[in-house]
């Protein structure tokens, strides 16, 4: 008896010491809530989001907006367990390559009819693409960024070798012919950092043509690999293992990985995302000179896939309209451009792209400026079946490939074959 | 048979060695925390700092929550651990001492509970505390970390019961102690070692674990440390490294101290002599 009452007595006592942990109670004044999810890491950008924020609250007393920091690592199933729980923000902040199975699912709002007119005209309809499945729309690309080479320019510069502007580009022969140049005594002309191969080389292969998915009338997808879908892969197979003018070892690197040796004086180019420049101008040793320079151009110009930024409302909200002007008044132009330079990206939208700060030659804002009109949807990320495929077939055939452990004709019939059998499951 | 010197030194070279790899990323988290951006991305790295700086722990501070977090972190493991543990230990004792088909299946359950994913249980569980109002609520995060650690405690702990000899108890019982008192004042202190190691291990789960904090808690203020320190993270796997290492470095200075102040207590043989066998 004096044992449970003992026990009863130590519950009480945990209870009290935690009762000042439990959950928020509800609005009763009547005001609308809304929880904004963001991922914003950096610090500027983690700042310029919460300021937005700040501002919408104080001309919106009647709809208040809660910042909620999200994180990228895990973020599908956070927002999966969210969506199943019905717990989920009403503003959600992820990228294109992650909405499928959420569009598919249910589980985000169609924006088609709640996009005002304006945000729908300032956004390219290439970006739109991205957020686009099945008729609906199902989140507000924003945010992008054109994967760039980060160059050595003194390196450059000594070599007399031609550096490459948006207008005219190199093309995907000449930027072999001109890494082989500058390899030699342990040093390589490119290190391409794929730890993640499978986004690099499809974004990138665009520029050839190379399109890889194919959607059938039918609505059903195929795997092709033609002429286009070639050339990138082939191109990093031969600096690698025919040319020895791009480093092996960084085949398994992340693109931070790649920067000591960048500064070093070990590679003169490291192919990169264009937000990489805030690590360089952070890190770089005093003196070292770079330049950002356009991706090399193949039979499609410089056209290239990007999965940008994305701003979505959930399904189960009560206020998407509330949701969506927050998310306009988020997008204006003034706004996007304080974004895009909080997370070093390009914004989507084309008034935003006019800014003077984004046409500055400093820091290579400029070369990714003229680079926006050639960003598109990659046509992997509407695929269902997509991430399987990526992880299970495409992940360690083109790892395989670019080490030389196995050749083209394998690396086909993997990408292609297997390929078929994992999407197939996914169209029955 | 006695050990050589030459045998010795040799035992002492690879344990140096074993407690050098063991410190390592330690040591180099420490160097990182205290090296500024541009050494960081320096081709040539060196252990100790040429220019170190304390500014990776000011803009970790000034970023993030690390106080709040810190707190949270430390009532949440500090809570599972000792739920974990007050519930473990006189379960451990019934799954030692009377060994019948039902102790056997729980035995079975237990192990085949450990072999559950995360991604398997999270979706009910959201549910089921959902359904309790403990979304966003520290009890509610302590009641996933006990139930995660508890079959893993309780195998522990069933090791340890088995091995205080049962004779103990029958003198107790000779005494005149009640089932009880027996298990009370003879058993449970002979336990010591085995649960402090318990509380350890349930402590240090739910101190790292990340997935069910940051799926369960919404709000910084509710957040624990690995959930604030994944913040320094951002895609594609690019860190802000500085900080992310000075805030890390701060994170595991509890559990240090902890361990090194109950490690005392993880000794054996306790009951060496206890009987005569």
């Amino acid at each position: 008896m004096r044992t449970s009452k003992c026990l009863a007595a130590a519950a009480a006592s945990l209870a009290l010491l935690l009762s000042g942990c439990t959950g928020d109670a509800p609005d009763k004044d009547g005001k609308v809530t809304l929880q904004f999810q963001s991922l914003a890491w950096q610090a500027e950008s983690v700042e310029v989001n919460k300021e937005l924020v700040k501002e919408w609250n104080a001309a919106h007393p009647d709809v208040q907006v809660k910042y909620i920091q999200g994180s990228w690592d895990s973020v599908h199933d956070q927002l999966l367990t969210s969506f199943e729980g019905g717990e989920a923000p009403d503003i959600i902040h992820d990228a294109s390559d992650d909405l499928a199975d959420f569009a598919y699912g249910g589980y985000l709002a169609d924006l088609s009819e709640l996009i005002p007119a304006r945000l729908k005209s300032d956004i390219p309809q290439n970006s739109w693409d991205t957020t686009t499945f099945d008729q609906g729309i199902y989140g507000v690309p924003f945010l992008q960024e054109p994967r760039v080479i980060m160059a050595n320019a003194k390196w450059l510069k000594e070599s007399g070798v031609r550096i490459p502007t948006p207008d005219k580009p190199w093309t995907w022969g000449e930027f072999r012919r001109i890494t082989k140049e500058l390899s030699g005594d342990g040093k390589y002309g490119v290190a391409w950092p794929l730890k993640e191969p499978v986004s690099a080389t499809l974004n990138l292969s665009l520029s050839a043509g190379g399109q890889l998915f194919h959607r059938e009338p039918d609505g059903k997808v195929d795997i092709r690999f033609e002429e286009g879908d070639g050339v990138v892969p082939g191109t990093i197979h031969d600096q690698v293992n025919t040319d020895h003018s791009a480093s092996s070892t960084t085949l398994g690197m992340g693109g931070s990985d790649t920067l000591p040796g960048f500064f070093g004086g070990k590679y003169a180019m490291v192919p990169l995302g264009f937000s990489y420049r805030q690590q360089i101008v952070q890190q770089a040793p005093d003196g070292f000179e770079w330049q950002v320079l356009p991706a090399p151009a193949g039979a499609d110009g410089l056209t290239q896939g990007v999965s940008p930024q994305t701003l979505s409302i959930s399904q189960d909200t009560e206020h998407k309209k509330e949701a969506m002007e927050f998310i306009d008044f988020l997008l204006q132009p003034d706004n996007m451009v304080r974004l895009a330079k909080g997370d070093w990206m390009l914004p989507t939208g084309t008034e935003a792209l006019k800014a003077p700060a984004l046409h500055a030659e400093k820091d290579g804002w400029a070369t990714g400026t003229a680079l926006a009109s050639h960003l598109t949807s990659a046509p992997a990320q509407s695929v269902r079946g997509y991430p399987e495929w990526k992880d299970k077939v495409a992940t360690p055939a083109l790892q395989e490939y670019y080490s030389g452990a196995i050749d083209a004709a394998e690396l086909e019939k993997r990408i292609v074959k297997d390929g078929n059998l994992v999407l197939k499951r996914y169209q029955r | 048979m006695r050990t050589t010197k030459s045998a010795r030194a040799a035992q002492y070279v690879a344990l140096l060695a074993y407690l050098a790899f063991l410190a390592f990323p330690f040591l180099w988290l420490i160097s990182t925390a205290f090296k500024p951006a541009k050494e960081l991305g320096s081709l040539d790295p060196t252990w100790i700092p040429e220019n170190p700086t304390l500014q990776n722990f000011r803009q970790a501070f000034d970023e993030q929550p690390l106080l709040q977090a810190g707190l949270n972190s430390l009532i949440v493991a500090l809570s599972a651990a000792l739920v974990a543990v007050v519930i473990a230990t006189p379960m451990a004792y019934v799954m030692a001492r009377h060994r019948n088909r039902l102790s056997k299946a729980a035995t079975g359950w237990v192990v085949v509970s450990q072999a559950f994913p995360f991604v398997l249980i999270i979706i009910p569980l959201f549910l089921i505390l959902k359904n309790l109002h403990l979304i966003n609520a520290l009890p509610g995060l302590i009641m996933v970390y006990v139930v995660w650690s508890l079959p893993f405690a309780l195998w522990m702990l069933v090791g340890y019961v088995r091995a205080v000899p049962t004779e103990l108890e029958e003198a107790a019982a000779v005494d005149g102690a009640s089932k009880l008192r027996t298990f009370v004042s003879v058993v449970a202190p002979l336990l010591a070692p085995g649960i402090v190691a318990t509380a350890m291990f349930a402590f240090i789960t739910a101190w790292n674990e990340f997935f069910f904090a940051l799926v369960l808690l919404k709000t910084p203020e509710k957040q624990t440390l690995p959930v604030i320190l994944n913040r320094f993270i951002g895609t594609e796997g690019v860190a802000d490294l500085g900080p992310l290492a000075a805030a890390a470095f701060l994170a595991t200075i509890p559990s240090l101290v902890i361990f090194a102040i109950i490690q005392k207590r993880i000794t054996g043989g306790m009951f060496a002599g206890a009987v005569k066998s």
